[in-house]
């Protein structure tokens, strides 16, 4: 492992040495994201509630990509994945999709974009065990 | 009071987040054992400067001269030397290993090293010329840079035009740049922003010459008398040599 690496591992180490965890999920799931917000001097934390429609880079680097409808448009947030501002990830929802990347569903509206659930497979209790 | 400075490898860059949460993009410096190498005095040369090297160079690909000055010095060979002018009291002993929080995060400092070379390049890339247009009978000159000047008067084109050349691979101080980590054990220096130079050019690190200074900097810097640490699987090596004998 060289250096840069090592110092990306320490730092996604001291990043998730307090209480947070990241959950396993993945594109397709639905989730509540909760977001620091500094409004002058006092924080609080504010949830986005959305489908992860992408994951992208690695390590330190790594971001999601969260959908919602937004009083009838679409809105769109990307998280760093390791970064402070993002206090919890909280998958509310398993989706079954066949793509990485589900930028198809910003073409989409209403019943056409919906995601059916996912209630085997990786993750879940009662799932097929995972190959070794 | 100026001291000096260090002389480091770049390794990457990479980003870490401060205590507000905030993205930093931070260059990695590695200080690859900097050791001062030779010292210059006003009473033999004029003027006070530390060399400093860094980095292993294999001992029987330097010349027999310069292999002879680095053991005089008491340090293993180096493959890279640089000169840091010091005010006088800011002397360092010759063979002290220098240590990464001779920089404080926080600090300003200048960073200068060789570009990367880019070889000949076109008038829009080495100097944000806009090029010419894509259509309106434009023909195959879509990037060139235009005129050079005026008609028969002067009938010349002035020195010092800007035109196609070869770009980079020269040496730059990017100036004022935050020191935002320092690992003493690891010897790296995380410098905030872009440093001059492709991974594993060395860089020179000096104090800021402009901007606020830092007043509790170390002086005349930080040191440590003992060898820089080699790595482990060398020392035991040595160990059975030693019971052979």
């Amino acid at each position: 492992m060289n250096v840069i690496e090592k110092i990306e591992k320490a730092e996604a180490e001291r990043l998730l040495s307090g209480d947070k965890t990241i959950p396993d999920f993945s594109a397709g799931d639905t989730l509540v994201v909760q977001v620091r917000i500094t409004e002058g001097t006092r924080t609080r934390l504010q949830a986005f509630e959305g489908v992860c429609i992408a994951r992208s880079g690695a390590g330190i680097k790594e971001s999601f990509t969260v959908r919602k409808i937004s009083y009838g448009e679409g809105v769109e947030r990307v998280f760093p994945l390791y970064s402070p501002m993002v206090e919890e990830i909280e998958v509310k929802r398993r989706g079954k999709v066949r793509r990485a990347k589900l930028y198809y569903l910003r073409d989409r509206r209403g019943k056409s974009a919906r995601i059916v659930e996912r209630t085997t497979g990786r993750g879940m209790t009662g799932g097929r065990a995972k190959k070794k | 009071m100026l001291r000096s400075g260090l002389l480091a490898k770049k390794l990457g860059m990479t980003q870490v987040y401060d205590d507000a949460g905030n993205h930093i993009p931070v260059t990695v410096l590695s200080l690859e054992g900097c050791q001062v190498v030779a010292s210059k005095t006003i009473a033999r040369d004029g003027y006070t400067a530390l060399q400093l090297g860094a980095g292993d160079a294999k001992p029987k690909r330097v010349s027999k001269a310069e292999r002879e000055r680095f053991a005089k010095a008491g340090v293993t060979p180096k493959k890279k030397c640089v000169e840091f002018r010091i005010a006088e009291g800011n002397e360092v002993a010759v063979g002290a290993t220098m240590l990464a929080d001779h920089f404080v995060p926080g600090q300003k400092i200048d960073a200068a090293g060789v570009t990367v070379g880019k070889g000949f390049a076109g008038a829009m890339k080495r100097h944000n010329f806009g090029g010419l247009r894509a259509t309106h009978g434009v023909s195959i000159s879509h990037r060139s840079h235009g005129s050079t000047g005026q008609c028969q008067d002067p009938g010349k084109v002035f020195k010092g035009k800007k035109m196609a050349g070869h770009m980079g691979a020269v040496r730059r101080t990017v100036q004022n740049l935050e020191v935002a980590r320092v690992d003493a054990e690891q010897g790296l220096v995380m410098i905030k922003g872009a440093t001059p130079g492709a991974k594993g050019a060395w860089i020179e690190l000096r104090d800021a010459t402009k901007g606020v200074k830092v007043d509790d900097l170390p002086m005349p810097g930080k040191f440590t008398m003992d060898a820089p640490k080699k790595e482990a699987p060398k020392a035991p090596v040595a160990d059975k040599k030693g019971e052979e004998e």
